[in-house]
């Protein structure tokens, strides 16, 4: 092995040498909300001594399997190895020498003596041609490329930024799929299932350029300002803690199978209870016949089953606008108890109260029966806004007999009764009905009572919680 | 605490992790390559996790047929305990010894004591045969999530030291360390004393390209542009909310179903009428076939 090729890559300038920087990344992932133990710290500097340090893909994996616990924290995992493990500074230069295609090219676009526009051009011809092969190396290489050639904003005297809406900008992406879309359809007529799938290769080869685009942004910012100032800034909170109520339409599909599993789990804590302590009354004849096998000795003593309590759940819960991620979710909670137990009812509300338990078929999709409740239940009586007590009136009057000693109550909203009748009382003689009732809120705590809430009086009569993320609903469902 | 018993790496690197898994029928990327070599340097229990069909089981049956070890398999479920999982005296047997020394054999009480709680009357299960085995072996720790918590401590405790204490018999130390794959498929979370003991490795579905090499690899004879074909068809799949999206023995299973068909394409009618074998909701295939205009 040649002389310059020692030593880890990118730069360590820390004092401690590897050791030193090994510590500085462990301390950024335990700053990004990855809990990491010392005797991970210390198994992953015993990973420096196993893996090949110049095969930095092997150096990430190795350090990501003694660092993680959870795949959810993978994403922001690779965003800090990236800026403490950087690749080298000269990713064209350095790809020259093998590879005769990307650099070569890469190169010459920037000798282009022409003007931005034309060097845009050609560069949005050379990304539709990496785009429909699907190379992902390739097209890494070419974000490198094109991060350096466009994406420079105004030098400052803080040193050179860079920016990544001026790359997408300048190449315009999105603009290309119908190009890709031709490209990839050869000869097959349009419209049907064909383009179905060759939008879907389109849009993940898209996510794959834009994320490269961003990581070589990142890099080359983390080189000019410091790395610690991009690893604040670019980290993004885990799923489980990302707001019911603020997640973007790019969480909330991830949100989403962060629920999923928790859903099955509740209902599996619910049936373990069901099924623990199965042994009933001793079922004599049984035992006394198992005995003759084994000498007139009861070895084995044989017991009835035990009745089964079984579990009743009412849920109702908020569908207006305001608390619209929120319920979605509460409703896949609800989706996922109804596929294991007869006796959930589900009961949905914005103004007045409708039975949805019927969209809640075993086997019915989700998203669907989101959609048709807000299409065909009947939950909007007067002008689309919440109002509590009509739909708590309207609850215990029509469905008086849903709420019995055997039933578990959980009320879903924010408990904002735009300065409505709270319909307390009600409520309350709800909860004392039931054999258990809890409110889940995806609001803060702090903003409970503020404004038009009437969360902090709800709280009163009834076991209010605090449920804004996936984490938190996590909680409840163990502890319930 | 006594050091657990040393166990003589079996791959000397990632290059040679991948090539063996290959052979043995699994096409590993660099992620799985590099996390199973660290497993195998450094001693420690591998603990796999991801969605159902990912090729986690898989994984461990793979790694035994590549280190020529012997695979034995512990299956989790909720109410697996001790008796189930370490090991168990057979008490029938055991009744059976006593009453043959009442029925006047002659021994007395003392040698019978001794005698039934030996190695004949020891019924043992998967930890303990595989503490005890001299050969090489792999141990799959199937659906860790599924047992119960209480179950993670016996883990815990047969995973650190690779002993076990018998009270009758004393203390079974392991004299070839067995290489051992937990794996899980995340519907609870397991403790963290546990995951701190492994090395955890995520297991998502392949990308593309690596599907596609395990297709061709695993259905020869399949033509490489349908093999690519239904790879993206799988992945656009994959993309829709669907209650269980399609796993890598599905598309292999899709894969055989073209290929026995004879079909040359996979167009909107052969699509139609094997959706069946990827998908197995009703809702899932409505779905899909809505989504991707099947119809």
């Amino acid at each position: 092995m040649s002389a310059p090729a020692a030593g880890p890559p990118g730069p360590v300038a820390e004092p401690g040498g590897l050791a030193g920087h090994l510590d500085g990344f462990v301390r950024a992932v335990r700053e990004a909300g990855i809990p990491v133990g010392i005797s991970q710290a210390v198994d992953a500097a015993e990973i420096l001594t196993v893996v090949d340090l110049l095969e930095r893909e092997q150096l990430r994996h190795g350090l990501a399997a003694v660092l993680l616990q959870r795949a959810a924290q993978r994403p922001t995992y690779d965003v800090l190895f990236d800026l403490w493990w950087p690749l080298g500074d000269r990713p064209v230069g350095s790809s020259t020498g093998d590879e005769d295609g990307g650099g070569e090219r890469g190169q010459s676009t920037l000798d282009l003596p022409g003007s931005d526009a034309e060097l845009a051009e050609s560069m949005r011809a050379e990304l539709l041609r990496l785009l429909q092969e699907g190379d992902d190396e390739e097209l890494r290489r070419f974000a490198r490329t094109a991060v350096e050639v466009l994406g420079r904003g105004q030098p400052s005297p803080s040193g050179q930024s860079f920016f990544s809406y001026r790359v997408l900008r300048a190449l315009s992406p999105d603009t290309l799929v119908s190009q890709l879309l031709s490209g990839l359809l050869t000869g097959q007529e349009r419209g049907g299932l064909a383009e179905q799938i060759a939008r879907q290769t389109v849009r993940e080869r898209l996510t794959a350029f834009r994320g490269a685009v961003e990581a070589e942004v990142r890099r080359r910012t983390a080189t000019e300002k410091g790395r610690d100032k991009v690893a604040k800034s670019a980290v993004r909170p885990l799923a489980d803690q990302v707001d019911f109520l603020r997640a973007q339409a790019a969480d909330l599909a991830e949100l989403r199978r962060a629920v999923a599993p928790l859903a099955r789990r509740l209902a599996v804590r619910l049936s373990a209870r069901r099924r623990l302590g199965r042994e009933g009354r001793l079922d004599f004849r049984r035992t006394v016949r198992a005995s003759l096998a084994t000498g007139g000795v009861p070895v084995v003593t044989h017991h009835r089953p035990r009745k089964v309590h079984k579990p009743e759940l009412v849920v109702l819960c908020d569908v207006s606008g305001s608390v619209a991620g929120f319920s979605h979710f509460t409703l896949m909670l609800t989706q996922a108890l109804r596929e294991h137990f007869t006796g959930v009812r589900a009961f949905a509300f914005v103004d007045t109260t409708d039975e949805v338990t019927r969209f809640f078929r075993p086997g019915a999709d989700v998203v669907d029966a989101v959609a048709r409740i807000g299409r065909e239940a009947d939950v909007v009586g007067f002008d689309g806004h919440s109002d509590y007590g009509t739909a708590f009136d309207v609850f215990a009057d029509r469905w008086a007999s849903a709420v019995g000693p055997k039933t578990s109550l959980l009320v879903l909203g924010d408990g904002r009764t735009n300065y409505r009748p709270p319909g307390l009382p009600v409520l309350a003689d709800l909860v004392r009905r039931s054999r258990s009732a809890h409110w889940l809120n995806p609001e803060p705590r702090r903003l409970w009572g503020s404004g038009d809430s009437a969360a902090d009086r709800y709280g009163e009569v009834i076991d209010m919680v605090e449920c804004r993320n996936a984490a938190q609903l996590a909680e409840f469902v163990t502890t319930l | 605490m006594p050091r657990p018993p040393t166990q003589f790496p079996q791959f000397s690197s990632v290059a040679d992790v991948s090539k063996r898994l290959a052979t043995a029928g699994y096409l590993p990327d660099e992620q799985i390559a590099t996390t199973v070599f660290l497993a195998d340097r450094l001693g420690k229990p591998l603990l796999v996790e991801g969605p159902a069909g990912t090729g986690k089981t898989e994984l461990a049956k793979a790694l035994a047929v590549a280190t020529g070890s012997e695979l034995i398999r512990l299956q989790c479920y909720e109410g697996l305990d001790e008796a189930r999982a370490l090991y168990e005296w057979n008490y029938k047997k055991q009744l059976l010894r006593i009453q043959a020394a009442q029925n006047g054999d002659g021994a007395d009480w003392n040698t019978v004591h001794d005698d039934i709680f030996g190695e004949e009357f020891l019924l043992s299960r998967p930890l303990l045969t595989a503490i005890r085995r001299t050969e090489p072996t792999v141990l799959l720790i199937d659906e860790t999530d599924k047992a119960d918590v209480e179950v993670e401590g016996l883990l815990l405790e047969v995973l650190s030291d690779f002993q076990v204490t018998i009270p009758e018999l004393g203390t079974v130390a392991a004299t070839r360390r067995p290489m051992v794959v937990l794996t899980s498929n995340a519907t609870r979370e397991l403790s963290e004393a546990l995951k701190r003991r492994c090395l955890y490795l995520a297991l998502d579905y392949p990308s593309a390209e690596r599907e596609r090499e395990i297709v061709l690899s695993r259905v020869p004879d399949l033509a490489p542009g349908l093999a690519a074909q239904l790879v993206r068809t799988i992945r656009a799949l994959r993309a829709l909310e669907l209650k269980k999206s399609p796993s890598i023995s599905e598309t292999l299973d899709w894969a055989q179903t073209l290929l026995e068909l004879g079909l040359d394409t996979l167009d909107e009618s052969a699509m139609r009428s094997t959706l069946g074998v990827v998908l197995k909701h009703a809702s899932d295939q409505q779905r899909a076939a809505a989504e991707l205009r099947l119809n």
